[in-house]
């Protein structure tokens, strides 16, 4: 068992009893703290930096091709603990974008209620494309209810285009040109 | 033209009235502005730095600067006072209610009557105060006056029907009164000391007692070579102790101690009632720093042992006066300073150290000076 190191407590001397030499100390003390720089940040003017593993605002990305990488899948829908999100699914348009007319599916729709969301991150962790991250965007404010929910443009203005190591659909083309698809 | 002449003197009081209030009340707001702004410095913040008037605060340069001090906040800071809604808790003794911020101000606002802010030298060569009221007894009055400022601590407690401020008004009534004794007779010394032993008057007769009867004008012509503090430091100490005290400040502010009586004595006021405890306060300051400076720190004199560099004139009026008030600013800082340095007593803990520590050493103060102003006198007559 550890020993109890006792402290033996020294008597209060004459000048410590009448606390002057520690007010002196104290007056001191927040004197020189007043000459010190202050460490407040003109927010609106200066931003603070933001981590990388900030969860803001969830956004939609696009991939570096500039295409859109939600499928549709409704899964960050399902998996939104305050119900969020809205997707109304559709089909790609193969015309307009033959190199993608294998994915089949996108978002003809894409709705998240900013009064809604909790910033849980859960739809970002869920979502097998990659395509919905929770970024940098900390302060949103709106004068309506109808303003505060982002509609998909509003989403992918918001998102950018984030880098992608996978390119899943382009390696699954190739893949199924060379044969081998699954 | 001879209406003029005969009521002239009826005029010119209200005048140097109206402007010594309007200057009385510009410190006020100001030093609230000064209380924001050192507590914020030395909490490593900023303070108020965005508030700005048209046309002055646009200004290259200089208004910016004026705007980052904040000079413009008390402008909003009065403003927001006024037109916020007023709301008046059902609950309440309306009368006292009402009555309350105003008896808290206006003894503060009373005191600076007998204030001396400045010297000049008339006609005759005699050097005279510069005051609204030239009274002999101007410390009693400023005593007598200025404690009457609790009624308005205690009224507002009582007619607030809730329990906070009614705690928080038993407490400041409870400490006034002890540190008004001990306030008191640390006084003593000092006016027994600028007093005594007497002067020669223009037949060069020697008169006993002081010229100037006690008013505080005889007090800091005493200090002109060594100022009080420097040889009185025990009563020096008293006083300040005592006076942060009665103008309820940190360490001492037990009628408001926010974490314990959430607001205190005012926690029912708000918009413009709140406004005039807050003003009160600050008056009480000013007035207290006033006093301090006249007694112990030598009034408009310039240093200890230095003569006074300005001259005569006019001029050497104006420096005396702005020399006196930049020793008042400092002792507003020292009150804002060390609001930030101690944090606040308990409440047994201001009662002993009121009548246990502070009143037997002014009591002890007063009987050693007064032995040694005897001794003096008996060895030097
Ligand atoms: S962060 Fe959470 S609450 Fe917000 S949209 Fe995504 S899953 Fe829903
Ligand atoms: S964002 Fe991701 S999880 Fe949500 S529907 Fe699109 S692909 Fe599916």
């Amino acid at each position: 068992m550890a020993k109890t190191k006792v402290l033996e407590r020294k008597p209060l001397s004459f000048a410590e009893k009448t606390f002057l030499p520690q007010i002196v100390t104290g007056l001191k003390t927040t004197f020189t703290s007043m000459l010190q720089k202050g460490v407040t940040l003109q927010y609106p003017e200066e931003r603070p930096t933001i981590p990388d593993n900030y969860r803001g605002v969830p956004t939609l990305v696009k991939d570096p091709n500039g295409r859109e990488k939600c499928v549709s899948c409704q899964l960050c829908e399902f998996v939104c603990p305050p119900k969020a999100i809205r997707i109304t699914p559709g089909a790609i348009d193969t015309d307009a974008e033959p190199e993608r007319a294998h994915v089949e599916k996108a978002p003809q729709e894409f709705d998240i209620n900013m009064l809604r969301c909790i910033y849980c991150g859960l739809c970002q962790e869920v979502c097998p494309e990659e395509a919905i991250f929770l970024q940098d965007i900390f302060s949103l404010s709106g004068y309506s209810r109808e303003e505060m929910i982002n509609n998909k443009q509003k989403l992918y203005e918001l998102g950018g285009t984030l880098p992608d190591k996978h390119f899943k659909w382009d390696k699954k083309k190739s893949a199924e040109a060379a044969g081998n698809a699954h | 033209m001879e209406f003029l002449d005969a009521s002239l003197p009826y005029i010119m009081p209200i005048v140097y009235a109206v402007l010594m209030i309007s200057v009385f009340m510009g410190l006020c707001s100001y030093s609230v502005l000064a209380e924001r702004k050192v507590s914020s410095w030395i909490q490593g913040r900023v303070g108020p730095n965005r508030t700005r008037v048209p046309l002055v605060g646009h200004i290259p340069i200089l208004g910016n600067v004026m705007t980052g001090l904040g000079l413009f906040q008390p402008v909003a800071d009065g403003l927001k006072f006024l037109f916020k809604e007023e709301i008046v808790p059902g609950h309440v003794n309306k009368g006292y209610y009402y009555l309350a911020p105003i008896i808290a101000l206006a003894p503060a606002l009373t005191t600076m009557v007998v204030l001396p802010f400045g010297r000049y030298v008339d006609a005759d060569g005699i050097t005279q105060p510069l005051v609204l009221a030239n009274v002999d007894l101007g410390m009693l009055i400023i005593l007598g006056i200025s404690s009457l400022g609790v009624y308005g601590i205690v009224l507002a407690g009582w007619s607030s029907n809730s329990k906070y401020p009614f705690l928080g008004g038993v407490r400041a009534s409870a400490q006034m009164i002890s540190y008004e004794l001990a306030m008191g007779l640390a006084l003593l010394p000092v006016f027994m000391w600028a007093a005594s032993p007497g002067y020669y008057d223009s037949e060069g007769l020697f008169v006993e007692g002081s010229r100037y009867g006690m008013s505080l004008f005889g007090v800091v012509q005493s200090q002109q070579a060594a100022w009080t503090i420097l040889w009185q430091p025990l009563s020096a100490l008293l006083f300040l102790v005592a006076l942060f005290a009665e103008t309820n400040r940190l360490p001492f502010d037990m009628a408001e101690s926010e974490t314990d009586l959430v607001g205190g004595f005012h926690t029912e006021y708000g918009c413009f009632k709140f406004g005039l405890f807050f003003v009160a306060e600050y008056a009480h300051i000013i007035m207290g720093s006033g006093i301090f400076v006249l007694l112990f720190l030598g009034g408009w004199n310039f240093l200890p042992w230095v003569a006074d560099p300005w001259g005569d004139g006019i001029f050497g009026s104006v420096l005396s006066v702005a020399w006196f008030m930049a020793k008042v600013f400092f002792m507003i800082f020292f009150f804002i300073w060390m609001r930030w340095t101690l944090p606040r007593f308990r409440y047994d803990q201001v009662m002993s150290l009121g009548w246990k520590i502070l009143l037997p050493l002014a009591v002890g103060n007063l009987v050693l000076n007064t032995i040694i102003i005897a001794l003096y006198d008996t060895l030097t007559r």
